[in-house]
């Protein structure tokens, strides 16, 4: 029982880093057909960006609030990374997905080779905030706390989402273009404002999941949103493109079902059976792969 | 004439390791020398890999993120063959031609029934699995993460040691000339046809009473088989298998090739795969060299990085040349 606990939360704790990657990569798939391979690039913006400030932001530092203030500046970072991708790199393409695609692969491919040339091809020891180091009793279970910060971390960004998709003006314009890209522009709404702030939100939950991800880890290297990103895209797949429960019900699932094949089955087989999962439920499921956002 | 260019070029190419000119800064010694030729041989695996690629991407419009897994099948086949199993080459290779065959058929039947981003991750999580599973290593296979060396006493002495990289060269030419052969007869035929019409409208295809699936598989087989041949080639020239081989950023490095290049067209993957890999080698010495040792810091650390160049080259391109190399206008002359 302690042991199924204990997976199930490091599960759940895998799904949330999954989750804060996939959510933006979802939204951006959903309103603007680009799948965003550049996605990596923010994550590693903020996992860096996050160590970067530990030492030198005036105010920053690895414990308490300082600690809390390095993780805004590696998420500011990244959020406005996005933004400016969009800005520049996207926005010339409109409405030339494949070619929109292509660009974000050229990004990726030259930011984290210079992220290697600034920082080194070395993993770098990532400050882990002594409280998240400690356990916390669940049902019995002794859970470290980095799992637990994980999954808290992913259910704000999940209801924050939602409450901004739900209430405000931009979401509806967000979640209408979604639906039918189109039919919004047809209505006289500059959807083009969507595009910018949906990739400065998914920058920002990227650049997150690499600050937390430093912290579950204990280290960083250039290549590991690589890494995270294929999962990503697996969960967006398995979530349906642009649906943000879907994309949190799939990060769920693949972080547990990951988890416990590793435990269960053998280790290392918890990556092929999350793969293998995709390859069914993409099979089983012919209909048209952009959701509905609900 | 024009007919004649491509004979030119082949005859050039061929006479390459004859020559014994140093061309400074591009190539570590003189042009016959074996890490020239092995510099040179790499190119002409990847533009014929490249060009196999393009044969689903650029003229069948069935964007794979899965080619990496038929490559890397080739060469780790016939080195698991020859290094764990004690087999001969030539019985090494026609494993390899049957799995070449298989593989594609088996993945290809799954994707291919999904189309667009679908099937790009459909191939994906198929290559993802073979990836992770050549990296696991199990029961010491496929030598993990370190790789898997080939087998010197298994390989003709045709192919090895270090005199022999000119026949190693003439491979790589010899695979090159065989799949832009293949791929040329293969674009001549109905199904050749029939895709080129998938590529514009898949849907119209359906709408004529044309089964599209057939001639996708067709061409997923083709590009799968052209794919595991040139792991094998690979395997050859570079002398073992990697775990690099497997990864899906081998394909995207294909995608790039081909994009480069100019897609669909002649010989747009074939410049685009050999430019990109002379870049991917030679970017890297350039960081060593007297040329940029006085450039200031801002400029000489991102250009030690290969993908760095490669990255923003490839950006540039996309918009200032959509379609590639081979989109490129020379001014035409007055006849």
């Amino acid at each position: 029982m302690r042991d199924l606990i204990l997976i199930a939360l490091t599960g759940l704790g895998l799904g949330a880093l999954y989750y804060l990657v996939a959510a933006g990569l979802s939204l951006i798939f959903g309103l603007m057909d680009v799948l965003n391979f550049a996605h990596g690039a923010f994550l590693a913006a903020g996992a860096y960006g996050t160590w970067w400030a530990t030492g030198h932001l005036p105010g920053g530092g690895t414990q308490g609030w300082g600690f809390v203030l390095s993780v805004v500046f590696g998420v500011a970072l990244g959020a406005i990374l996005g933004a400016l991708t969009e800005l520049t790199l996207i926005r010339p393409l409109y409405a030339r997905p494949i070619r929109q695609v292509l660009v974000t692969v050229g990004l990726s491919l030259a930011a984290t080779a210079l992220l290697r040339a600034v920082a080194g091809a070395d993993p770098l020891r990532f400050p882990k905030p002594g409280w998240t180091a400690r356990t916390t009793r669940v049902v019995g279970a002794t859970v470290p706390n980095d799992r637990l910060l994980l999954i808290g971390a992913a259910v704000t960004v999940f209801a924050a989402l939602s409450l901004f998709l739900r209430t405000t003006r931009y979401g509806l314009i967000v979640r209408a273009g979604v639906q039918d890209r189109a039919m919004v522009t047809a209505l006289g709404i500059d959807v083009r404002r969507a595009f910018t702030l949906v990739f400065a939100i998914g920058g920002g939950a990227a650049a997150l999941a690499g600050a937390l991800g430093g912290v579950y880890f204990e280290s960083i290297n250039p290549a590991q949103g690589g890494s995270l990103l294929i999962f990503a895209f697996i969960v967006v797949v398995i979530g349906r493109m642009g649906s943000v429960t879907g994309t949190a019900v799939a990060a769920v699932a693949v972080g547990l079902v990951q988890q416990f094949a590793n435990f269960y089955a053998a280790s290392g087989l918890g990556d092929l059976s999350v793969v293998l999962l995709l390859a069914a439920v993409l099979l089983t499921r012919r209909a048209t792969l952009t959701g509905s956002l609900a | 004439m024009k007919r004649l260019v491509p004979l030119a070029v082949v005859v050039v190419l061929a006479t390459v390791p004859f020559s014994a000119a140093s061309v400074p800064g591009l190539l570590p010694g003189p042009v016959n020398s074996p890490g020239s030729l092995r510099i040179l041989a790499l190119c002409l695996v990847f533009a014929a890999l490249a060009a196999g690629y393009d044969l689903l991407f650029g003229r069948t419009g069935l964007l794979s993120f899965g080619h990496a897994l038929h490559v890397a099948a080739g060469s780790y086949t016939v080195n698991i063959a020859v290094t764990k199993l004690g087999w001969s080459l030539p019985a090494g290779l026609a494993l390899a031609a049957a799995v070449g065959v298989a593989l594609p058929l088996l993945i290809g039947a799954v994707s291919v029934r999904v189309t667009g981003i679908a099937f790009a991750m459909v191939t994906l999580a198929f290559a993802q699995a073979g990836s992770i599973l050549a990296q696991r290593d199990p029961g010491g296979w496929t030598g993990g993460e370190e790789g898997l060396s080939l087998r010197a006493s298994g390989v003709p002495d045709l192919f090895l040691g270090v005199t022999n990289t000119v026949n190693l060269y003439w491979l790589a030419l010899a695979f090159l000339i065989a799949t832009v052969l293949v791929i040329r007869w293969a674009n001549d035929t109905p199904a050749g046809r029939l895709w080129a019409a998938i590529r514009e409208n898949e849907r119209r295809v359906a709408v004529l009473g044309v089964h599209p699936y057939r001639a996708k598989l067709l061409a997923y087989v083709l590009a799968g088989f052209l794919g595991t041949a040139g792991g094998v080639v690979h395997l050859l020239v570079s002398g073992g298998s990697n775990p690099e081989l497997t990864t899906s950023a081998l394909t995207l490095s294909l995608l790039v090739m081909v994009v480069l290049g100019g897609t669909g067209s002649r010989w747009g993957a074939i410049v685009g795969g050999a430019l990109y890999t002379f870049l991917d080698l030679r970017l890297g010495e350039l960081s060593t060299s007297e040329t940029l040792h006085g450039l200031p810091a801002v400029l000489r650390v991102p250009l030690t990085e290969p993908l760095f160049v490669l990255g923003t080259l490839f950006i540039i391109m996309v918009y200032a040349l959509p379609h590639g190399l081979a989109g490129i206008k020379l001014p035409r002359r007055a006849a």
